[in-house]
């Protein structure tokens, strides 16, 4: 997703003399190209991201379209206080992108985890919240957030992620993405667990139950016409994410949920639990630990629906 | 205008408002806005290029009150200044009103950043420093920042920054009272010596006495030497200047004036008695 991120920005910025590249001393040759282009338009702005994401405030209230770009804790709770003020309190349309989000970078410890990145922004006013499935939607969530008029935040993966869009899709803030219609079971995929989500239909299928599967990229605003319907529609909604339970997408439904009246099938919660995983390990160990693989999916959503009957 | 004397009257002009703003709304930080008095005159009567009348010129320089507790000189410099009507300082800190404690972007034509947080302003401007570069403006960019705001990380990470991108549009002032909420700002951090510290970031330092108007004017108007650095003044200042039983006195920090020491204190500003 990051040489998906470096390819579309550069264009982008080619295209559109406002976007500026603050880059937190990440990306070494990644943006090669960029600075060939617009070489006084990209700032590697050092180990300093409190001052890179004022600076990036500075910008924005002069009338540029500037990038915060480093490793997702370092972009966002590292400087949690510039954001909130100087983005969010400002109002400005500063584009905060989180690489390496979740588990992405599980072998470098829990410095390097952000579990709890979007349970926290998305708290903060004015601020758009987007979790790009894969490579594909990468460039259409740049573009989308480049036409807001306040801030944004894009988390990101590392690279080598499983690619769910054969090709560039339709890609509106605010809407979830259908990648699978179903009856019986809707699973609402934040980021990159979206292909988790697809693997825990197939699942799901072979139980003899059919699942639509969506990538909720948008996670503020939420989607609340398709939760509508999802909780109106299916006999269990699961999201499934990258992200603490608390706080992350599946609080976000719960609270509108809780909202509501009336009755309504049960919210199944797939995430990492409240706790920081110091031991050493692979991505894909991580999620097997926590339970975001397909098949645990699938067998939590099957749990939920038994215990149900 | 640069005649030292007038700037004078109005610096005294606007520590009366300010003394009487804090008793009206009865709001602390009296001592940290009257020590920054003639660095906020020196700038907005001197080299700052902007028009009340036309305060969002994508050319015109740029203030940021980093140190934002200083509100109510910001307020009463800008609604002196012409860029809003001086009655709408009575205003100030009543509910749903316009003027809050902390200044809020744009809250009134003329405040560039919304400030209040300590280490802000400064990453700020840098970016407005930036921008101006990449756009192609001929705008400066001038920060206020207190002493105990230098004891912020962010203020050095900024300090780092500016003088690698040789961003010399900047002029920076540090309203140095010695003084911060609750103690002696040089013994709670290693602050001093603060003007070598800024040096040995790379930045062009001077020290002045804050109070010396001409001083001030004369160090916040050099033009950059060309070598590329950022300019700072660190400014000796008196927290609380201006009025004897306010002065070098943190209780000032948080105290308010009872009306008879607005009416003493404008007495020895030389101000005329308000009727009572």
């Amino acid at each position: 997703m990051r040489n998906a991120f470096a390819a579309a920005i550069t264009e982008l910025a080619a295209a559109d003399d406002r976007v500026v590249l603050l880059s937190g001393d990440i990306g070494n040759r990644l943006f090669d190209t960029y600075r060939d282009r617009c070489p006084d338009r990209f700032y590697n702005c050092g180990v300093a991201e409190a001052n890179m994401t004022g600076m990036a405030a500075g910008l924005a209230l002069s009338g540029l379209r500037p990038f915060t770009y480093t490793i997702t804790p370092f972009a966002t709770t590292r400087v949690i206080e510039q954001i909130r003020v100087d983005i969010c309190y400002h109002d400005v349309p500063v584009v905060i992108v989180g690489t390496g989000s979740g588990l992405s970078y599980a072998s470098l410890g829990p410095t390097h985890h952000s579990c709890e990145d979007v349970g926290i922004l998305r708290c903060f006013p004015n601020l758009t919240v987007l979790c790009p499935a894969d490579s594909a939607e990468v460039r259409p969530a740049i573009e989308a957030a480049l036409k807001l008029p306040g801030p944004a935040y894009i988390r990101l993966g590392k690279k080598g992620e499983p690619t769910i869009h054969d090709t560039p899709p339709a890609f509106e803030v605010g809407k979830g993405i259908v990648m699978q219609d179903g009856r019986d079971v809707c699973l609402l995929g934040m980021g990159t667990m979206t292909s988790v989500a697809l693997q825990a239909a197939k699942e799901l299928e072979a139980r003899g139950l059919s699942s639509r599967v969506v990538s909720m990229h948008t996670v503020k605003p939420l989607d609340e016409a398709l939760l509508a319907d999802a909780f109106r529609r299916f006999r269990a909604v699961a999201v499934v994410e990258e992200h603490s339970v608390i706080g992350g997408l599946g609080s976000a439904v719960a609270e509108w949920l809780a909202r509501r009246d009336g009755p309504h099938p049960p919210l199944v919660a797939c995430g990492t639990p409240d706790a920081f995983i110091s031991e050493a390990g692979s991505q894909a160990w991580m999620r097997a630990r926590c339970g975001l693989t397909g098949p645990a999916v699938a067998a939590a959503v099957l749990a939920r629906l038994g215990a149900a009957r | 205008m640069t005649n030292v004397a007038d700037l004078a009257a109005i610096a005294a002009r606007l520590r009366g408002r300010v003394i009487e703003m804090s008793h009206a709304a009865e709001t602390p930080h009296l001592g940290s806005s009257l020590s920054c008095t003639e660095l906020l005159v020196a700038t907005y009567w001197g080299p700052l290029r902007i028009d009340p009348k036309h305060p969002l010129d994508p050319n015109r320089d740029r203030f940021i009150l980093s140190k934002g507790h200083a509100a109510t000189a910001l307020y009463a410099t800008l609604a002196e200044r012409g860029f809003f009507d001086p009655a709408l300082l009575e205003t100030y800190d009543t509910d749903g009103g316009a003027l809050p404690e902390h200044p809020g972007l744009q809250c009134v034509p003329g405040v560039e950043a919304a400030t209040g947080s300590l280490g802000h302003g400064l990453p700020i401007a840098l970016g407005m420093a930036l921008a101006a570069r990449i756009q192609k403006r001929p705008s400066r960019q001038y920060v206020l920042m207190s002493d105990g705001e230098c004891e912020e990380g962010s203020v050095w990470e900024a300090a780092m920054f500016a003088p690698a991108q040789k961003l010399d549009s900047l002029v920076v002032m540090i309203d140095y009272n010695k003084w911060q909420a609750t103690g002696r700002s040089d013994e709670i951090m290693a602050l001093a010596p603060l003007a070598e510290k800024w040096r040995a970031f790379g930045w062009d330092a001077v020290e002045v006495d804050g109070h010396d108007m001409a001083a001030v004017l004369a160090a916040i108007s050099r033009e950059p030497d060309g070598s590329g650095r950022p300019r700072v003044i660190v400014a000796h200042t008196v927290k609380g200047k201006g009025v004897s039983f306010m002065e070098d006195d943190n209780n000032w920090h948080y105290r308010i004036p009872t009306a008879d020491e607005v009416r003493k204190a404008r007495v020895e500003l030389g101000l005329p008695e308000v009727p009572a």
